[in-house]
């Protein structure tokens, strides 16, 4: 008894500090993330083949099932000195031979019947329509996402990250490509997922049809953070879609307050110059995340943390704390300049 | 001078054997005593017993890791194990089993098992036998070694380029495992070789294609299996190699090289490795079950051509690992639709086993519950393969814990059970005593429950989006309960494995004696004694059917006149065994572990420097100068034996 009362408190130590590490890291509310849960055509096309092929599978996984408890029920027991039956050496087995070929052919037939399900179901993926389509251009880095809005007149294109926002309604063309190695695309309540290929383009055409967040990640190993190379799309009404995406296009706003001005001095003069880039000012480094939007960002680090002055600060400082491997160095900054930084980056919405 | 005796008069076996002659056999076949002799040692049984140790020895490094897994998973965002470690564990465990366990633990089998079913001394090439072993070996202990470092490939079992090239693991992780590859994979191919001679050559008279075992039909298709899908990953691995090393550009897109050549060499060979783990679990099936049914097993003929079809069609399917990549969309449903025909021939067998079961009169013991539990395990991840067949479906789930879950299903429901059942089956065979047949109990029913608790999860898992090769997951995932109970399953399979460790222990000295029959099976293995002696049979059985030991007139003849002084073996036709030849099989020696010793130096030191590949090969010719080097005694008696009538 003594014992078990001592491994009690152990237990408790045990499971406070699984509580601590939890929270270690802050956490992000993330948006649908069910391949099930079908928020666009994509998704639900799969589903139903899903359905379909589920059921045939369970069916025929209960009906072999059967037949071995049956086999196991019916034959009778022996032992090893049991002496061998081989009465089936001399005939022909009529019972097992039809038996066995009812069950081939069943087997045939329905083996036939899920490719022709599944062919189907990739024609209807194929024939998504693809008319008002929008184009967006992503590229995968170690790790996290660099999306690129198209147009014309030049000024019309821009650049963001890890937030994909669509127009609910219509289709989606991603084009896709790697700047590193190989990441895959998948928003799972949207489509299936799609690789990104260094040396290659590859395009997943897909459409929301109800408003909402939906989550995204990379499916592929990718190296160290596979594990927090998420991303979010977005799907708004195409209104709400057309005042983001006419904010995106505004080079960075100018800093009103004296703390995001000296934040602006110091982000231009720091590091932070050699891989960032925010439109409007000198910084134009497409090493990592551009930054001329942040704020209007609900997450940081490719979904790792939600976007907060407090993650912001903790990010800047040592980014290998919350992300162990991600190629951002960690900023040797005073913590006035810090504040500062914080203050500027959280401004630019 | 008392070989010179022998070689003026060769003796020659008599039948039935004097105890005076099958003292002589003994005395030719054994291996020499000694720590040089275990060095020299090339007795198939010997080899086959160190190979089946060895592995099961990695199988349980690759399970430890596999239970570290399991404990960083247990909850999310757990810090126990960081990206690095953890990148380098997954990828030593997927290495592992696949390249360490399941191949060779199946090749291990038959370097053991199948001479015995075929009436035959030996292997073919005795001496090449037991230098793929210790290339084998040795090539396992780099890898772990190199682990111990700190330098432990950390790219996935898979190694996908770019992520292995030179830009993005800079080091010699990737190296090791690369080098993994070429040790590995020598050593299969050399396996191959043997197995596919031995088969085809040294069958016992009367022993036509036609009456071979399906466990050696079995490991004959996966043997000529290996000989064409393990070339494209030795290709594939060198030119990594290469491109690491030295700069060539095979897989580097900016200078006309391709990432997606390494996918496709990969898995041409990495989908037949799937079945050549299967098939030999087939074959295990296929001996177990008519033995615990009392009966002969029913559809032999549609079987045999079921591992034939299985075999071809493996090979038409390695893009089904490539739906997510850029090719053309209906060239992807040609391979959904081999894909599913693969399953054809799995089914013919799997009701043909149905049938066995159904028409004979069980004895449900410890061998026979690994098998049956093949029939929910592996069904059941033939099931998921069928969806992972299917473009759509893979797109949703590829690369998800969903294809954690399959893999387990097929790999362990389809393999490793019925690799226990053989452990159980023919643990008396090799060792001459039984292993406990209560602990054995415990051991399935852990391992199974075990096994479902730890893998079923993991389809729910991976349908709600948990990618596969994550060190972790964020705890507002919600993946944390079902991850949990997939630690507690693992922590009942490892209890199970504990079990069979224990029970092999204990009946290795305390086991009941098996004597030479335990089970009263009808193959060939079960007519000499348990453990039998070094010349395995002391005058080869001939036979007339496919059980010989069930054939109502009972053993039909044996050979007469082999000698009993020199390893002299008989050789058969390949279709019909009719006797053909006599030939005279070398005696144990050194050379073959001290030529494994210097290719190791050569392909470790060739992860260091291109010369290695040099000046290291001078002490790999000089081993296999030595290996082949003739003997004046050992020709004048193979000489005599040719002279004499």
């Amino acid at each position: 008894m003594a014992r078990r009362f001592a491994a009690a408190p152990a237990a408790a130590t045990w499971l406070a500090a699984s509580v601590a590490f939890a929270q270690d890291r802050p956490r992000v509310v993330p948006g649908a993330h069910d391949a099930l849960l079908a928020a666009g055509p994509q998704a639900a096309h799969i589903g139903q083949l899903w359905n379909v092929v589920v059921a045939v599978c369970t069916v025929v996984f209960c009906a072999v099932l059967l037949g071995v408890l049956v086999a196991l029920w019916r034959s009778g027991k022996a032992t090893e000195a049991t002496p061998v039956d081989l009465s089936s050496l001399g005939r022909h087995e009529r019972g097992p031979y039809r038996a066995v070929l009812a069950a081939i052919g069943v087997s045939v037939a329905l083996l036939f019947a899920m490719v022709v399900a599944s062919v189907a179901a990739d024609r209807a993926l194929a024939r998504l329509s693809l008319e008002g389509a929008v184009t967006i251009d992503v590229t995968a880095h170690q790790w996290w996402w660099e999306l690129q809005y198209g147009g014309s007149p030049e000024s019309a294109r821009f650049t963001t990250a890890n937030e994909l926002h669509v127009p609910v309604g219509k289709p989606v063309i991603v084009r896709l490509r790697s700047d590193d190695v190989i990441h895959s695309f998948w928003v799972p309540s949207l489509a299936g997922k799609k690789d990104l290929i260094p040396g290659r383009t590859t395009t997943l055409h897909f459409r929301a049809d109800q408003p909402g967040r939906y989550r995204g990640q990379c499916a592929e190993f990718c190296g160290f953070q596979h594990a927090f190379m998420a991303f979010e799309v977005i799907a708004d009404p195409p209104d709400r879609y057309e005042a983001w995406a006419a904010a995106q296009r505004q080079p960075a706003a100018e800093p009103d307050d004296a703390a995001a001005q000296r934040g602006r001095d110091v982000f231009l003069r720091s590091a932070c110059v050699m891989c960032h880039a925010i439109e409007g000012t000198i910084a134009a480094a497409r090493k990592a995340p551009d930054l001329t939007h942040l704020a209007s960002r609900t997450t940081l680090a490719a979904g790792t943390l939600p976007n907060g002055a407090d993650e912001l600060s903790r990010w800047i400082a040592d980014p290998q704390a919350l992300k162990p491997g991600v190629n951002m160095p960690a900023a040797t900054l005073a913590s006035a300049d810090l504040a500062a930084l914080v203050a500027y980056l959280g401004s630019l919405k | 001078m008392t070989m010179t005796a022998r070689a003026t008069e060769p003796r020659r076996n008599s039948v039935p054997v004097t105890a005076e002659e099958a003292a002589a056999l003994e005395q030719t076949w054994r291996d020499p005593s000694g720590i040089y002799g275990w060095l020299a040692a090339i007795n198939h049984k010997a080899i086959g017993r160190r190979f089946i140790v060895t592995a099961f020895g990695f199988f349980v490094a690759g399970g430890l890791l596999a239970a570290a897994m399991r404990l960083q998973l247990a909850r999310p965002d757990n810090r126990l194990i960081g990206p690095d470690l953890y990148n380098q564990i997954f990828t030593m465990h997927g290495t592992t089993m696949m390249f360490l366990f399941a191949v060779p633990v199946m090749q291990a089998m038959s370097v053991y098992l199948v001479p015995l079913m075929i009436g035959s001394r030996s292997v073919a090439f005795p001496r090449m036998n037991a230098y793929a072993y210790w290339i084998y070996l040795f090539g396992g202990l780099m890898l772990y070694v190199a682990f111990a470092l700190n330098i432990g490939p950390d790219a996935g079992w898979f190694a996908y380029v770019p992520l292995s090239g030179p830009d993005f693991s800079p080091g010699k992780r990737v190296d090791f495992w690369a080098q993994l590859i070429t040790f590995t994979e020598l050593s299969g191919l050399l396996e191959a070789v043997i197995l596919v001679t031995t088969v085809f050559k040294l069958r016992t008279p009367g022993m036509t294609l036609n009456r071979l075992p399906l466990f050696v039909w079995g490991m004959l298709v996966t043997a000529f299996m290996v000989m064409f899908a393990l070339p494209a990953v030795m290709l594939a691995s060198t030119a990594l190699i290469t491109d690491r090393l030295v700069g060539t550009h095979f897989y580097n897109p900016a200078e006309g090289g391709d990432a997606m050549l390494w996918q496709h060499l990969f898995w041409f060979f990495g989908h037949p490795e799937v079945y050549l783990i299967f098939i030999p679990g087939l074959g295990f099936m296929s001996a177990i079950i008519p033995t615990f049914s009392r009966r002969p097993i029913y559809g032999y003929s549609a079987m045999v051509i079921s591992l034939i079809a299985t075999a071809f069609l493996a090979f038409g399917l390695w893009v089904h690992h490539m739906f997510a990549t850029n090719l053309p969309e209906l060239g992807k449903s040609f391979f959904t639709a081999a894909s599913m025909m693969i399953a054809i021939p799995s089914a013919v067998q799997i009701y043909c086993w149905i049938a066995t079961l159904w028409t004979g009169r069980l004895v449900l013991r410890t061998p026979l519950l690994f098998v049956l539990a093949f029939f929910f395990v592996l069904v059941l991840g033939g099931m998921t393969g069928l969806m992972l067949a299917s473009v759509p479906l893979d797109l949703q789930v590829h690369d998800t814990y969903f294809v954690v879950a399959h893999l387990h299903y097929v790999l362990i429901g389809g393999a490793v059970f019925p690799l226990f059942g053989a452990f159980y089956y023919w643990f008396p065979k090799i060792t001459g005593r039984m292993l406990s047949e209560r602990l054995g109990r415990w051991n399935f029913w852990l391992f199974l429950i075990g096994f479902n608790v730890t893998f079923f999860p993991m389809h729910l898992l991976g349908v709600q989006g948990m990618p596969r090769r994550v060190y972790t997951y964020p705890v507002e995932m919600g993946w944390g309960g079902l991850n949990a109970i997939a630690s507690l399953g693992a922590l009942t399979i490892a209890i199970s494995m504990l079990l069979f460790v224990v029970n092999v222990w204990r009946s290795l000295r305390h086991g009941a004696p098996a004597g030479a029959n335990p089970w009263n099976a009808g193959t060939l293995e079960w007519a000499t004694s348990s453990p039998p002696p070094a010349c395995n049979f002391e005058a080869i059985p001939v036979v007339a059917g496919r059980d010989p030991l069930w054939e109502p007139g009972g053993q039909a003849s044996l050979v007469r006149g082999l000698s009993v002084d020199s390893r002299e073996v008989l050789m058969t036709t390949v279709l019909d065994a009719a006797p053909e030849s006599r030939e005279a099989f070398p005696e144990p020696t050194i050379w073959p572990m001290v030529g494994a010793l210097a290719t190791t130096v050569l392909f470790v030191g060739s992860i260091f420097t291109p010369w290695a590949v040099v000046w290291a090969s001078v002490p790999v010719g000089i081993a296999l100068t030595a290996w082949f080097w003739p003997r004046r005694p050992e020709n004048r008696a193979h000489l005599a034996l040719e002279r004499a009538p």
